[in-house]
């Protein structure tokens, strides 16, 4: 009797710090909606809790702006963002899977190897890599911003790790004794296992991508392959007499509407307790 | 862990194990590799901009390092660390907590799903335009200062900005809120990854919520909260954005908020690559130290 | 050997020369669409502009093609570094014709030394083509032997512009002539502050204010050789700026920041703030909103200074020196189309144009509602040519950026003085690793 009564004030606190938090979260966005409705005249006086009315006016602001090809932005960050989710979390894991079940002479090395990579700032090469892409002459193209995400430290680690927790070797032992190939074996025995760990990663690489600004704006210079982060730079170093903050968060709110579509399809995955396949039984 | 020994009979996998990383080495090594080759090797040299002349490079061996030797560095090391440790202690209980509770069959939570979308949703906004509202609201007449002002809290506008505690306090605030939904994430698919199983034999054992979560859950996503702890450590290590948008660069006041990378941003900025190079090899031996450590540590126990 | 050589550099001068022909592609380099739409709107020979705006034909056909890219995190200034140096190899479509460049940074390009701005004179563009324009805005773009590399149509003289209603209660007049009076110089200016505050009133509204009208009254350039020396002008920006804030002169605020912007609201409690002519026109008229209209005025204050401009320079190795000379001439010493920007609505850029200037500020129908029916252009074009920016260096955006944000930390209370030379001194080492030495006054 005493446990439910103590499970049941357990259970209001619980509710009430995920609504606590849940508020936080919304609470931004709820802002950035609001701000995306006001005049810049408006957003200048300060702040306000109630929405504006020049919704419709921003909008059309952001759209009819020929510097800011939206559309092409965002089909740009899409490309990249994309590209980004599916090399990283594929290749990691196929790198994460040849060095957690196999054994082999550089086995070792090559995991201290990677584990060194994945503490380099990303910021120590960034301009070796803008003298290297414009050698081989891709700088202004969308390439260099995909290919090198085949090499995601990060991603490999979590990937080993959730194999360490949730892949038992034997199911591979038991798949090659039914003559599975090697690459079969990864990609129908495990990669389905590594599914939520797959989806929880194409999400973050996916997010660092659309929201990268950095190696972007050193890469592109045609406005036609721009990433939305950079289009929304140009926005805010807009001159005085077209400066704008209403078109900004406009842009800012435009940025976030498919990333936000992206997550929920993603996020399906892990909501709806991909509870594994290989192990339950 | 026990170790199993697939491809014992007879055939030898190993090829496979080269095969299956190869991608990810060569990868790493043409977009990684020889731009770092690059940083290290300029570390030994006077090589910088000024205005559009380039001084150098000239070799100098040592010297940009001794120089790092005598400037604030380890000041900027002790913000970087407290900067972290600010937002990190919440995010890591915040969310072992939440993953625990989404996680658990037995517990019972209203709006579930909808807890489990929301909490991640601060990271879709980019830091940018985090930082632009973060600004809004604490600004000198933002709203969070008229409510203070209204109810008697302060009799004046707190100033956040331009006190060591307000700037260093937002920076830990916007990088609990924007990192916990992501270790929420993680650690959820972790224990989610765990045979049911054997939640359903400590259930029939008669185990409470707390005695699973501590005997079963936590030994076993282990590996998962390792690289937890050592990944938001890098993170820690390299943060950037936040307080660099938030200080306007300058780590204001009085440096104090300054982290690592702002200071090697610093030298990117004046295109200094020789200073650049040399604190970059700090930072990456200071990183390597404490990965490794935390690493041992974590292995050690099994 | 090295006769052949000679012999092939010969050849390759020769063939560079036959080749002199006029490329058919323009290149212009810029940060935002502002000089963009200025061109598209006033240059006389434009045909077409594409819908996507990212190119505009010329009526005899040649393509003017726009790079923007954003200034945020220096981007604009990196990028463009980089094509200059990469200029001699780029081929001829690719290559910059014309790049855009800011005050602050300019004397980075026009260094005779670097050589990646051409000068006027050698684009044929003389001495009587830009006679007409403020001497300060050459000044600027003018390198150590004297040439001018840069050009640029619009002139950005500052004033004070105060709020009328508070300097009624304060001075008892809102006169600009009688206000000038009591602003003069900056020892009355900080006794109408004191008269301000005991009204309740604050004099200015941040730090940085008042920076400008130091900044630009300098003795010195900041940097010669490899020694910054800090200018006793702005210690005394220094002083003044903590003696305002320990007597609540001023509201503590940050220029650009919610409390500067809502401070010239209709709610504000400032007498009034440092700003030049697309300030006054655009950034004041929409911070103060309707309400504001007709409740301000404008007086030279106690020193004259400018506020921003933006400026071409023709970039060396350009393949199309002929076009760039003329776009240069009509949107930079064409008057009559300078005057119709200023009296366009909603551009009323002040431009760079003495004679053209003068005649609008004697046009007596010429006014603005918003400052109470008062001829601005007047004033300005009679602080405009007290401007003196003889001393610039090619150091200043940095110098001066470090300058305000070292002293914040002061002027907030955090650090002595001290420590916030000490922090001055370790960003600008930070930043100008050539810098040796730095002499305070």
């Amino acid at each position: 009797m005493k446990q439910e009564k103590h499970s049941k004030l357990g259970s209001v606190l619980m509710h009430a710090l995920l609504i606590f938090l849940s508020f936080l979260c919304l609470f931004f966005f709820y802002i950035l909606i609001v701000n995306a409705t006001r005049t810049h005249i408006d957003l200048q006086k300060g702040f306000s809790f109630l929405p504006g009315t020049n919704f419709i006016q921003n909008l059309k602001n952001v759209l009819n702006d020929a510097n800011v090809p939206i559309l092409n932005g965002i089909l740009n960050s899409l490309i990249v963002s994309s590209g980004c989710a599916i090399l990283s979390t594929y290749f990691s894991a196929m790198t994460a899977y040849g060095l957690y079940v196999y054994d082999f002479k550089l086995k070792k090395p090559a995991f201290m190897f990677i584990m060194m990579i994945l503490v380099m700032p990303t910021q120590v090469c960034a301009l070796g890599f803008l003298r290297l892409i414009t050698n081989m002459h891709l700088d202004d193209t969308l390439y260099p911003l995909i290919i090198p995400a085949i090499a995601s430290p990060a991603v490999f680690y979590f990937m080993y790790s959730y194999m360490q927790s949730n892949l038992p070797k034997d199911l591979v032992e038991a798949a090659r004794i039914d003559g599975s190939g090697e690459f079969r074996t990864f990609n129908q025995v495990v990669f389905p296992i590594l599914k939520p760990a797959i989806a929880v990663q194409a999400i973050f690489s996916f997010v660092g991508a659309w929201n990268n600004y950095f190696v972007p704006a050193l890469v592109i210079t045609t406005k036609t392959r721009q990433t939305l982060p950079i289009m929304i730079a140009s926005l805010r170093s807009a001159d005085f007499l077209k400066f704008d903050m209403g078109k900004v968060y406009m842009l800012i709110l435009i940025a976030i509407v498919p990333i936000i579509i992206v997550y929920l399809f993603l996020s399906r995955f892990i909501i709806e307790g991909v509870t594994l396949g290989g192990v339950k039984e | 862990m026990k170790k199993s020994v697939p491809g014992r009979r007879g055939i030898s996998y190993a090829k496979w194990g080269y095969i299956f990383i190869l991608p990810f080495f060569v990868s790493f090594f043409v977009f990684s590799f020889f731009p770092l080759l690059d940083t290290i090797r300029y570390s030994f040299f006077e090589y910088y901009r000024s205005g559009l002349k380039q001084i150098g490079p000239n070799f100098v061996g040592m010297r940009n390092y001794l120089e790092l030797l005598t400037t604030d560095l380890p000041k900027y090391a002790g913000n970087t660390f407290i900067l972290w440790i600010i937002g990190f202690v919440p995010q890591i209980v915040v969310s072992l907590l939440l993953a625990q509770w989404f996680a658990s069959a037995r517990i019972k939570i209203h709006g579930k799903q909808f807890f489990k979308v929301v909490i991640y949703l601060p990271n879709l906004i980019m830091a940018a335009a985090f930082s632009m509202l973060f600004f809004t609201l604490f600004s000198d007449s933002g709203p969070i200062n008229s409510f203070l002002v209204n109810h008697g809290i302060t009799t004046e506008a707190v100033r956040f900005m331009a006190t060591v505690g307000g700037t260093r306090g937002l920076v830990g605030l916007m990088n609990f809120l924007m990192w916990f939904g992501n270790t929420t994430i993680m650690l959820m698919a972790a224990i989610m990854g765990i045979n049911p199983t054997l939640f359903e034999a400590a259930e029939l054992d008669g185990c409470t919520n707390r005695q699973t979560f501590f005997k079963i859950t936590l030994p076993l996503i282990r590996p998962i909260l390792g690289y937890t702890l050592i990944t938001s450590m890098i993170g820690g290590l390299q943060m950037f954005d936040v307080p660099q948008i938030l200080t306007n660069g300058e780590g204001t006041p009085n440096r104090t908020s300054m982290t690592l990378i702002m200071y090697l941003n610093k030298h990117l900025a004046s295109k200094n690559y020789g200073m650049a190079g040399a604190l970059s090899v700090y930072l990456f031996i200071i990183s390597a130290i404490l990965c490794f450590l935390v690493y041992r540590m974590m292995n050690k126990e099994t | 050997m090295k006769k052949l050589m000679s012999l092939l550099l010969a050849l390759l001068m020769l063939l560079g020369t036959c080749a002199m022909a006029e490329g058919g592609v323009l290149n212009i380099w810029c940060w935002n669409d502002e000089f963009q739409s200025r061109f598209n709107d006033y240059y006389p020979n434009v045909a077409e502009v594409a819908a996507d705006k990212s190119t505009t034909t010329l009526t005899d056909g040649t393509i003017v093609k726009w790079t923007i890219n954003p200034n945020q995190d220096n981007n604009y200034q990196n990028k463009l570094d980089e094509a200059l140096m990469a200029q001699a190899d780029a081929a001829d479509d690719d290559k910059i014709d014309i790049f855009l460049m800011e005050a602050d940074y300019a004397l980075k390009y026009v260094d005779a030394d670097v050589d990646v701005a051409m000068p006027l004179s050698e684009l044929g563009i003389t001495e009587e083509d830009l006679a007409d324009q403020y001497q300060y805005t050459r000044d600027i773009v003018t390198d150590a032997n004297g040439e001018q590399r840069g050009t640029s149509w619009q002139a950005a003289p500052g004033l004070f512009a105060y709020r009328r209603s508070i300097a009624k209660d304060v001075l008892g007049t809102d006169d600009p002539t009688e206000v000038q009076a009591a602003l003069s110089d900056w020892t009355k200016f900080a006794d109408v502050a004191a008269k301000a505050k005991e009204k309740g009133y604050y004099m200015v509204s941040g730090y940085d204010d008042t920076f400008r009208t130091f900044s630009n009254n300098v003795s010195a350039p900041w940097v010669t050789g490899t020694t910054l020396t800090v200018d006793p002008n702005i210690v005394a920006w220094i002083e003044q700026t903590k003696e305002f804030t320990e007597q609540g002169y001023n509201h503590k605020s940050s220029l650009w920041g919610d409390t500067w912007t809502t401070d010239q609201g209709a709610d504000g409690k400032v007498f009034g703030f440092f700003y030049s002519t697309w300030g006054i026109n655009f950034t004041l008229v929409g911070n103060a909103g309707e309400a504001g209209f007709g409740d301000w005025a404008v007086c030279e204050g106690p020193q004259p200074y400018y506020w921003g401009g933006t400026w071409l320079a023709a970039a060396r190795g350009t393949d199309n020196p002929e076009l760039v000379k003329d776009v240069m001439l009509q949107l930079t010493c064409n008057k009559d189309i300078m005057k119709e920007m200023t009296l366009n609505e909603s551009i009323q850029d002040y431009t760079n144009t003495v004679s053209g200037m003068q005649e609008i500020a004697e046009d007596p129908d010429f006014g603005s509602a918003f400052l109470g029916g008062q001829n601005h252009i007047a004033l300005f074009s009679t602080v405009a040519p007290t401007i003196d920016m003889s001393n610039v260096s090619a150091y200043d955006q940095g110098c001066n950026e470090k300058i305000q944000t070292s002293f914040h930390d002061y002027f907030d209370g955090n650090v002595d003085f001290d420590t916030a030379k000490a922090n001055f001194e370790m960003a600008i080492k930070e930043l100008f690793p050539e810098i040796t030495d730095i002499v305070w006054p």
